[in-house]
């Protein structure tokens, strides 16, 4: 029963992630596809996650965290780019 | 045999899946920008809460032990979220004020201006004398 719900869990998220895909190729704002880019990678951690409690194992979670925090610093790292021209002031 | 840990693990990772699923589906359906960074930074990163919390009480249902860096990365994600939010909302801010949105506003219209004679803060100069500040010269 939790396989089954595992595999649907997964499948939503991947539904997800094909929806966030057309936000990132349609635009039109360069606003909406960092938001898209941002959405993508907590959906990429949530699939993570799911993998790692459909296999067993434990090394995922350690991708999942590493993949939260270079998320969250290129996000703001892309808005810095955009709002100044430069990363490091 | 299904017990009360599957049964909860069950329904938060249908919760999870469902949430993110909506997320998404107000990027792609809401009408302007500002509107739609309304779906994912709260509702997908709720969604993702609630698969962790699934998979700490599944990892305590196969394995008997309390683990918590799952909701290491939830805390993590759930300082960040407004962060970034606030910095993509400054972007689109920016952009509109010089131009270059590339986008009407939708039917919410642009955001008010701050009262007083201010405006919003998306671009403002490092100022002289501050530690950081790399205009002195």
């Amino acid at each position: 029963m939790i396989a089954v719900t595992l595999h649907v869990a997964a499948a939503g998220i991947a539904l997800a992630l094909l929806l966030n895909l057309w936000r990132l190729l349609r635009g039109p704002a360069l606003g909406d596809r960092i938001v898209a880019l941002d959405t993508m990678v907590i959906n990429a951690i949530a699939l993570i996650v799911l993998i790692g409690m459909i296999g067993g194992s434990d090394t995922y979670f350690e991708a999942a965290l590493l993949l939260a925090m270079v998320g969250f610093v290129s996000t703001i790292a892309f808005c810095k780019f955009i709002l100044r021209g430069d990363i490091v002031e | 045999m299904t017990s009360v840990a599957d049964i909860v693990v069950i329904v938060l990772l249908l919760l999870g899946a469902g949430f993110a699923v909506i997320g998404s589906w107000g990027l792609v359906r809401l009408p302007s920008t500002m509107e739609r960074l309304h779906g994912p930074t709260k509702a997908t990163t709720l969604g993702l809460g609630a698969l962790l919390v699934a998979s700490v009480i599944h990892s305590h249902a196969r394995l008997g032990v309390w683990t918590a860096h799952e909701l290491l990365i939830s805390l993590f994600l759930f300082i960040t979220a407004p962060i970034s939010a606030n910095m993509i909302a400054k972007v689109h801010l920016h952009r509109a004020r010089v131009g270059t949105a590339g986008e009407p506003e939708g039917i919410a219209g642009p955001p008010p201006r701050p009262s007083g004679d201010g405006d919003w803060a998306t671009f403002e100069a490092p100022k002289r004398d501050t530690p950081a500040s790399t205009a002195n010269s």
